[in-house]
């Protein structure tokens, strides 16, 4: 099991579009994948849970990941989020 | 037992008046029972669940296909995310596991958690969250009614004419109603610019909005009276009422028979006075609506609407293609935008501004643009883009005094100059008006007028400040008088301070709207009569059957009345105008 930290950097923060594409990408690959904002972690294949974590711009999130591609996954949504989930701002 | 001839009161959302049966959606999906299965049962019961999300996927998938080709692609991506939901762990996988712990069925555990869920977001202290719980809700209903075998998309398969009775109603639903059943809606939740609401508009259904809890007290099938203009919904009406509502009905369509007829007419007074009624809107798409009932223009362009139920701030690029939207398709007429005018008690979360503990007296309007200069910037250089492409007038609301005046004028100049640095085009002439709408600026007319190129007097406002009455509140509603002289006085103070500077005066407040109002206010000197679109005819009608004279001689005897029952009974035997619609003055 490996973790990363990232800072959320889009304005919109974890809103619904920002947790759809997060999902869609995790579910590229076969570990099992988390994200955790303080004392919370929730399932990053939760599209509710994603969304209640109150990830709000400037907030940092640590993306957990477990399994046997849990490198590859790490660095994609570790990058994704660095790049505001493909969001202009 | 069943309502019988009972008044409920919302938000008229889109106006005229239906009659029919009432259709409530989503009453039948939470009637679940509770069954206990056997070790046996378990498997087969997983299996039904797997079933339902499958056959609820495949439904989700075809709206977002048909919504996707009809109205556009951005609409349909909220279904996306409504298959993240069908397929969330979070509800799908703790129901799995708990049907197999507990032996008990689907339908049951499904509502169970899904109540939770919901609950979760509701509580939330963030209105994005909050209005999300509408999604969740969706897919929940769907799931379940696919679990029960209860026929899909009930609104695809009415029969009858009915009344959609909801609580709220979703986009997978608006969109997938058979339209020429519906006649109209009604909603317990929601405003003006709910999806319900302004689903209704454009299908030019009536609808109320916002009844709080009409779902609970209606039957199916039931009698309903939707009146959409004054936000009036009766259950089981009476003989009488529907008699009288019939009648209003007949009368509405006689009348919109007039409008064809009215709608190019021009609004000139029998000597020759030549007045403009333009019309007040809220949402871009209701520009339709004043083009097809004549009016001359935009008298009031609010721009709430883009602040509103978001968790971002509309950004430069947005609102100007907003206005420019507008501005363009209000040609060869003026469209007037009415800069941001929230309160404190609006969504001013997100500027970190704390409760207030008297909002109408607080941060709201130019004060409030005025202490977020730069969200107030962004909207003024959206503003100067668009005027550009049509005929643009501003006008800032809640000015007290002539230095918030002078504020907001410079910076519109700073917002000029930053787009003249960017070589971005604007219209330089474009003119800059205020509301009148605080006795403050009323009473110092004289003095504003030098500092703008028009006035625009907003009544709603005037009338609660200058009697100090708030007309929701059932105990001194009494006092919201229009007529009553203080107001009289102070509109004619202002119109008159506007001519002596030679700048217009408007009014875009419900006292323009009013036909009994409208010899008295063509009296007064108004130049300019802005209202919902739906009132423009009227109005103009109203004008074309007086003369100007003769109107100056209705003011002066109205000015020396001395009470608003003295000024009401003159004003009702001269009443020569038809009239369509309520007039405000309260009924004795």
């Amino acid at each position: 099991m490996i973790e990363k930290e990232a800072t959320i950097e889009n304005k919109l923060g974890m809103h619904l579009r920002a947790a759809a594409v997060f999902i869609e990408t995790g579910n590229r690959f076969k570990c099992e994948i988390y994200l955790r904002k303080g004392d919370r972690q929730v399932n990053a294949k939760s599209i509710m849970g994603l969304m209640t974590l109150g990830a709000a711009l400037g907030s940092t999130v640590t993306v957990i990941t477990h399994g046997a591609d849990e490198r590859e996954a790490l660095a994609a949504l570790v990058d994704l989020i660095r790049n505001r989930f493909g969001e202009k701002e | 037992m069943e309502t019988v001839n009972k008044e409920y009161l919302g938000v008229p959302a889109s106006p005229g008046i239906c009659i029919g049966k009432a259709y409530l959606v989503g009453s039948r999906e939470f009637q679940v029972k509770k069954t206990k299965l056997t070790e046996a049962q378990v498997e087969k019961e997983m299996a039904r669940l797997q079933a339902a999300i499958d056959a609820t996927r495949k439904e989700i998938q075809t709206i977002k296909q048909r919504v996707g080709q009809e109205v556009g692609f951005s609409e349909a991506e909220i279904f996306n995310a409504y298959l993240h939901i069908l397929q969330d762990p979070l509800l799908i996988q703790a129901a799995m596991d708990q049907i197999r712990a507990s032996r008990i069925n689907a339908e049951y555990i499904l509502q169970e958690i899904a109540k939770q869920l919901i609950g979760q977001f509701k509580d939330s202290p963030d209105e994005y969250l909050q209005e999300r719980a509408t999604d969740i809700n969706d897919v929940v209903a769907r799931l379940l009614r696919n679990l029960t075998g209860q026929p899909m998309d009930l609104l695809s398969e009415v029969e009858d004419d009915v009344i959609v009775v909801a609580k709220d109603l979703t986009p997978s639903q608006t969109a997938t109603m058979r339209r020429e059943r519906v006649i109209g809606f009604t909603t317990d939740i929601g405003g003006k610019t709910s999806h319900a609401a302004i689903m209704a508009r454009s299908l030019e259904l009536p609808a109320v909005v916002g009844l709080k809890n009409l779902t609970e007290v209606v039957q199916n099938g039931s009698t309903l009276i939707v009146d959409g203009t004054a936000g009036i919904v009766l259950i089981n009406p009476n003989g009488q009422m529907l008699a009288k509502y019939r009648h209003a009905q007949q009368r509405m369509e006689q009348w919109s028979r007039k409008l064809k007829k009215l709608k190019g007419v021009t609004a000139v007074t029998k000597d020759g006075y030549r007045l403009t009624v333009a019309a007040n809107i809220e949402l871009p798409e209701d520009v339709r609506q004043a083009r097809k009932y004549g009016a001359e223009g935009i008298g009031l362009f609010r721009t709430e609407f883009l602040f509103l139920n978001r968790r971002d701030l509309p950004g430069e690029d947005e609102q100007f293609e907003v206005y420019q939207m507008v501005a363009r398709q209000s040609l060869p007429y003026t469209t007037i935008i009415r800069t941001l005018d929230l309160g404190g008690d609006k969504f001013l979360s997100r500027l970190g501004t704390t409760t207030e503990m008297n909002p109408f007296l607080g941060l709201r309007g130019i004060r409030l643009c005025l202490a977020h200069q730069d969200l107030f910037k962004v909207q003024l250089r959206a503003v100067l883009r668009a005027s550009h492409f049509g005929k643009i007038k501003i006008m800032f609301p809640m000015v007290s005094c002539v230095e918030e005046m002078r504020q907001a004028k410079a910076l519109l100049r700073e917002a000029q100059k930053e787009l003249g640095r960017r070589r971005v085009l604007y219209d330089r002439n474009m003119e800059v008006g205020l509301m009148i709408e605080l006795p403050s600026a009323a009473m110092t007319a004289d003095i504003l007028a030098r500092e703008s190129n028009f006035f625009s007097i907003g009544t709603n406002d005037l009338i609660q400040y200058t009697l100090a009455a708030d007309r929701i509140n059932e105990k001194v509603a009494y006092l919201y008088n229009p007529l009553h002289p203080a107001i009289l006085r102070l509109i004619r103070q202002v119109v008159q301070a506007g001519h002596n500077e030679r700048i217009w005066v408007g009014m875009c407040g419900e006292m323009a709207a009013d036909p009994q109002l409208t010899p008295l206010l063509v009296g007064l000197g108004l130049d300019e009569f802005s209202t919902g679109p739906a009132f423009v005819p009227q109005i103009k009608k109203g004008i074309r059957e007086v003369n100007f004279a003769e109107c100056r001689e209705l003011a002066e005897k109205v000015m020396a009345c001395t009470t608003s029952a003295d000024i009401e009974a003159l004003l009702k035997s001269l009443m020569k105008n038809e009239v369509l619609h309520d007039s405000i003055i309260p009924k004795t």
